[in-house]
């Protein structure tokens, strides 16, 4: 039997866990507050994911820019391709929160959403 | 001058969350202050996600969690006027605000609710040597020109202080296409958040050097390189520096509260916390004046931010319907063993709801381990919980039954200590 140490990032309290692993497979996972922290534990030694969060550009809104993240978490490794597909992508205001802003970002069949609603500019720039 | 029964200063997630439990409370006559074009406050610029696990079983980002009581506030039509700066609280309560709209005004409220926030520490209070050209930013700041205006300040990065904004900062820069080489953090443990390590640097192969500073600063109009140091007894330690080249230095040493207002009023400050000391009820120094939030001692959750807020809100509305201060006995809370401050300072235990409970939150003055938690009433143990780990950059929450503080009747103070488990 192996033990495993890992940090939970399911959320701020960043409990420490400890995990037991034979032959690669999971057997048991203790120190978590709330089960979130067991299903992390077996994600993360086995395909770990992230949320990622960024921002991309608007055209003709009150604010320049409008926070975007993928809806569900992606492979880890994916990280830095989703943020590329982002790289050249202009929103027209009016956004709404949880409009999609891409769809199946890099092939990894989750969306890209809007985590903010920014209306029209008065202007009308 | 207008007359209103409840003003809130500020219109961050403590501001919100105050709004909305006061007017579920009853109080109709309320308004909200908001020095910015949106309420929301600094969750406007954290676009990252971990917010609200606690209050809404989900994972939000920072705006999206603004959002959700920014609903509220709307659904429950509770008035706010936004661009408004508050610019003088007097001891009567009076406030002065001024907004393009409406230019100077005044406002003479029965209660107040202090919701600020904070601000960060300044790079002058860090006492780094050499020129200050340009390319040296606070993480806050820089979080704000790239996830606001969409500006990255530069390409090849240093960090000065762990505190969360500059881990957070580490992660949004790499993935902006900064290179990122090294955190730097003066003391021997991180200020901020584990999973923030985990997530910001971990991920992406970013050193954190414990006990190290900034000795040096090279350039002259722009930063072309830093020089570390291992720290020891506070000082650096010659032989041990290091150089970086790099054209953008962050510090993230630290938030304070932002207390101007409360000063001027005659607010009590706590040197501690640097915030305002208050009672059960987060009331203030002044009655009728409440504080909640990051204005009150810096937060790492947004949801102890809200509840401490709606706590404040809740005590608030109750005074402007009695129309009556609690009188009899005030225990203060002394903090020993470990324990750095407390909020509330204070605890009336005529104003304890008999069957309800008291929240204590505070921080400790180290890394600890294999501890519990105790509160002594006099001198009698009346809580206690065992903690694996405790550590300066974590709050602690104990819920202490009313009745407890209630059936001892003459002791004359509270004391939060640590001791071993
Ligand atoms: C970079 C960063 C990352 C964070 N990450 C997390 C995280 O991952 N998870 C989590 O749970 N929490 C996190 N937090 C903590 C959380 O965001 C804060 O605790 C919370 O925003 C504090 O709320 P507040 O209302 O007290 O202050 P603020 O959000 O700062 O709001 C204060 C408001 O008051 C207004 N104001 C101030 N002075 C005046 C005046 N004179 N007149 C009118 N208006 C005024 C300001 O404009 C502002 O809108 C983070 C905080 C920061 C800074
Ligand atoms: S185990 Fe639960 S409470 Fe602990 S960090 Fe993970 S999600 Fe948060």
């Amino acid at each position: 039997m192996k033990q495993v140490h890992l940090i939970c990032i399911g959320c701020p309290l960043g409990c420490p866990l400890t995990a037991e692993l034979e032959d690669r497979e999971v057997r048991s996972v203790t120190g978590n507050t709330c089960k979130n922290g067991e299903k992390y534990a077996r994600k993360e030694l086995t395909h770990p994911t992230r949320i990622v969060t960024s921002t991309v550009r608007v055209s003709g809104g009150e604010l320049a820019m409008v926070s975007v993240k993928t809806a569900s978490d992606i492979p880890k490794d994916q990280i830095f391709d989703c943020i590329h597909a982002l790289k050249d992508v202009e929103v027209p205001a009016p956004i709404s929160m949880g409009q999609v802003i891409l769809p199946n970002v890099a092939g990894t069949g989750v969306d890209i959403v809007a985590t903010k609603a920014v209306r029209r500019s008065r202007a009308g720039s | 001058m207008q007359n209103y029964d409840l003003v809130i200063i500020g219109g961050g997630p403590a501001g919100l969350a105050a709004a909305v439990a006061a007017r579920n409370a009853g109080i109709e006559n309320l308004l909200i202050l908001e020095r910015d074009r949106e309420l929301g406050g600094i969750l406007n610029q954290c676009i990252h996600n971990g917010f609200g696990l606690h209050t809404f079983r989900e994972e939000l980002t920072g705006p999206e969690y603004a959002g959700r009581f920014i609903e509220q506030v709307q659904t429950l039509g509770i008035p706010y006027k936004l661009n408004t700066m508050v610019l003088d609280l007097a001891a009567d309560k009076t406030i002065t605000a001024m907004s393009r709209e409406d230019g100077l005004f005044r406002l003479q409220p029965k209660a107040v609710i202090l919701a600020m926030g904070c601000r960060e520490r300044p790079r002058g209070a860090l006492n780094i040597p050499g020129y200050r050209p340009a390319g040296i930013y606070t993480a806050g700041t820089a979080q704000r020109l790239v996830n606001m205006e969409g500006f990255l300040p530069g390409r090849k990065v240093v960090i000065l202080g762990s505190g969360d904004i500059g881990l957070i900062m580490a992660r949004r820069m790499t993935l902006e296409g900064a290179q990122v080489q090294v955190v730097a953090e003066l003391m021997p443990y991180s200020g901020g958040l584990k999973r923030n390590i985990v997530q910001c640097l971990d991920d992406f192969g970013i050193p954190l050097k414990l006990s190290h500073t900034v000795v040096d600063i090279q350039g002259r109009e722009r930063v072309e390189g830093i020089t570390l140091a291992r720290v020891e007894n506070g000082k650096p330690v010659p032989g041990t520096e290091e150089h970086y080249d790099c054209d953008t230095l962050l510090l993230s040493c630290g938030l304070i509260p932002e207390n101007e207002l409360s000063r001027a009023a005659g607010v009590a400050i706590s040197p501690v916390t640097n915030g305002p000391t208050v009672n059960e009820s987060l009331e203030t120094s002044i009655p009728g004046v409440f504080a909640a939030g990051n204005v009150l001692h810096v937060h790492d959750l947004v949801d102890y931010v809200s509840e401490e807020a709606a706590a404040a809100g809740r005590h608030a509305a109750a005074l402007i319907r009695t129309g009556q201060q609690v009188s009899g006995r005030t225990l203060p809370i002394r903090c020993r063993d470990g324990v750095r401050y407390t909020v509330p300072t204070s605890i009336r235990p005529e104003a304890l709801d008999p069957d309800g409970t008291v929240t204590l939150r505070f921080r400790v003055d180290g890394v600890y381990r294999d501890k519990r938690i105790v509160v002594l009433a006099g001198s009698q143990p009346i809580f206690s919980r065992k903690r694996p780990v405790l550590a300066p950059g974590e709050m602690e929450t104990v819920q202490l039954k009313s009745r407890l503080i209630l059936d001892c009747p003459d002791v004359g103070e509270l004391t939060v200590k640590l001791e071993d488990a």
